[in-house]
């Protein structure tokens, strides 16, 4: 959070453009869309798992949720198939991890590859730009913008919010620290783990396919290629935000910083006229750094 | 308050007890010794209702019982196993309450954790376990004594009227060993009964009523501390005594 306002200020002296009204909305409904996707994936990491998969179900859901509004349906009826696609990667990666008790790196790397395959399949490698009667309500849901602030912005508020209260109040994000924490001793407690993994893949895959709506009424079209090499950009923010790949940490305002933090270092670069060759760099390096100062952090902590 | 009646258990051709009595009342401390392999823990999960035995009966209060781990919480029966089954990453308070955490209903319907009274209640445990735990430190950051004060506690949350303690003095300091002893005291006196199992020789001669010594799966002693002795207990762990 500090680093994220450090960055800003920073930014803002160098860069004249950085603190401009367009740029900021840009630079927020950017890592929304990011954001959204990574409270999800700070649910599954906390209990020691993975989701690898977030960038190719959010392909799958856009595309089909693009192709049942291109066949004349209402956004309704299109956003439940979209999400629905979302749900079942969601239910067979929770499944066969938490009951099956498979690797989620494995599992959820080869949903990465089969969701990514079903997009193509559906959409017969097409670009869908004619999304129906309820075009304009898709433009708007995505791409508009509310008091200022760009729809997804306000959607991620929200649910950085819900999430934030989640994490704290409810027994299920205890449940799922505490998978995170110690598996068996919450078996013995009588705690259906398996049941805790199943949900977090679930919610993860979800706000996947929630993102990707929101994501193809910002960009007015959807090819199969939309998410792809986003779960890189999500774990970094997860990770970044605090949530650790060992299981047992993470938390909803963590996620989000992680996500602004990724997008104004992108951003940053842009506007710094840095090749935007050097991003992947830039975005990879901040994960390896993130982990050592995490390391550091925890080092000093078991030596007190 | 248990009773144990000739309880035999084999896993395949090993015989793992052969024809157990045991008796425990109400705040009795029972020294549960033996070598590796000796039968300890096997007995153990069959009281704790991990294991069915293969032969002899459990009875409850003088009635017999089928146990499983559900049926025995539900009579009284919490066991406290040796790695202690506490998440690392959680409060003490968030550890004694797992999988039972308490709840208030917010605006009358959204049921929430109820924070306050958790750490209120893990508090209070602590207290009248004379142990100077705090609700919310991590248990990462806590001594072994600690630990072993967390696990007893979540334990007493169901005001058990039976604890089985598996190796509770193993891989701590003498000073925590002090404070476990102490605990086990504390649990005697409220009248809870405690089946203790330790290598410790000392510890068990520190608390026990009783002790009760297997050797391949047989039991060869069952007295009282007070006309045994450590060398004697030794002699009938390793079997230079027959039985005693």
């Amino acid at each position: 959070m500090l680093t994220v306002a450090a960055l800003a200020g920073v930014m803002s002296l160098v860069s004249e453009p950085f603190a401009s009204a367009d740029n900021l909305f840009n630079v927020s409904r950017n890592f929304a869309f990011i954001g959204l996707i990574a409270l999800g994936q700070t649910a599954v990491i906390a209990t020691g798992g993975i989701d690898l998969s977030v960038g190719s179900v959010m392909g799958l859901a856009g595309i089909v949720t693009g192709l049942v509004l291109g066949s004349g349906q209402p956004l309704a009826l299109a956003a439940v198939a979209g999400l629905g696609c979302a749900l079942l990667c969601g239910l067979v990666n929770g499944a066969l991890v938490g009951y099956l008790r498979l690797s989620p790196f494995v599992v959820t790397l080869g949903m990465l590859s089969i969701a990514r395959s079903l997009a193509l399949v559906v959409s017969n490698n097409r670009m869908i730009h004619d999304f129906g009667p309820d075009e304009d309500l898709v433009l708007a849901l995505g791409g508009g913008r509310f008091l200022g602030l760009a729809n997804p912005v306000w959607l991620l508020l929200v649910a950085a919010l819900g999430a934030a209260a989640w994490f704290r109040y409810s027994r299920l994000a205890r449940y799922v620290l505490a998978v995170g924490g110690n598996e068996v001793s919450t078996h013995l407690a009588g705690i259906p783990v398996a049941r805790v993994k199943l949900t977090v893949y679930v919610l993860s895959s979800l706000l996947a396919g929630a993102s990707a709506i929101l994501m193809i009424g910002w960009l007015g079209a959807v090819t199969n290629a939309l998410g792809q090499g986003y779960e890189l950009r999500v774990i970094a923010s997860a990770v970044i935000g605090g949530a650790n790949l060992m299981g047992g940490e993470g938390g909803a305002f963590g996620a989000v910083a992680g996500a602004a933090l990724i997008e104004l270092i992108r951003n940053s670069l842009l506007l710094l006229g840095v090749d935007p060759y050097w991003q992947g760099a830039f975005v990879g390096g901040s994960i390896i750094v993130a982990m050592l100062v995490e390391r550091v952090r925890r080092g000093r902590q078991t030596a007190g | 308050m248990l009773e144990l009646r000739s309880v035999g258990m084999h896993f395949g051709a090993v015989e793992a007890l052969v024809d157990v009595d045991l008796e425990l009342g109400a705040g009795e401390v029972v020294g549960l010794m033996g070598d590796n392999g000796a039968g300890k823990s096997t007995l153990l999960k069959i009281v704790a209702g991990n294991f069915a035995p293969t032969s002899g009966r459990v009875l409850w209060d003088a009635a017999g019982v089928d146990l499983s781990p559900l049926s025995a919480r539900e009579l009284g029966i919490e066991a406290v196993y040796q790695d202690l089954a506490l998440c690392d990453n959680l409060s003490a308070a968030a550890n004694v309450f797992l999988g039972r955490e308490l709840s208030r209903r917010l605006f009358g319907v959204l049921p929430v954790l109820d924070h306050a009274a958790m750490r209120r209640k893990s508090t209070e445990l602590f207290a009248e376990l004379g142990s100077d735990t705090r609700a919310d430190d991590l248990v990462r950051q806590m001594s072994g004594g600690q630990r072993q004060a967390v696990a007893i506690a979540r334990a007493r949350l169901s005001a058990p009227r039976l604890m089985l303690l598996d190796e509770p003095t193993a891989a701590i300091s003498v000073r925590q060993i002090a404070e476990v002893l102490e605990l086990i005291r504390s649990l005697k006196q409220q009248g809870v009964g405690i089946l203790l199992i330790s290598h410790r020789m000392s510890d068990v001669f520190a608390v026990a009523d009783r002790i009760v010594v297997l050797r391949r799966g047989r039991k060869v002693a069952d007295k009282p501390t007070a006309d045994s002795s450590a060398e004697e207990a030794t002699a009938l762990i390793t079997g230079a005594i027959e039985a005693a």
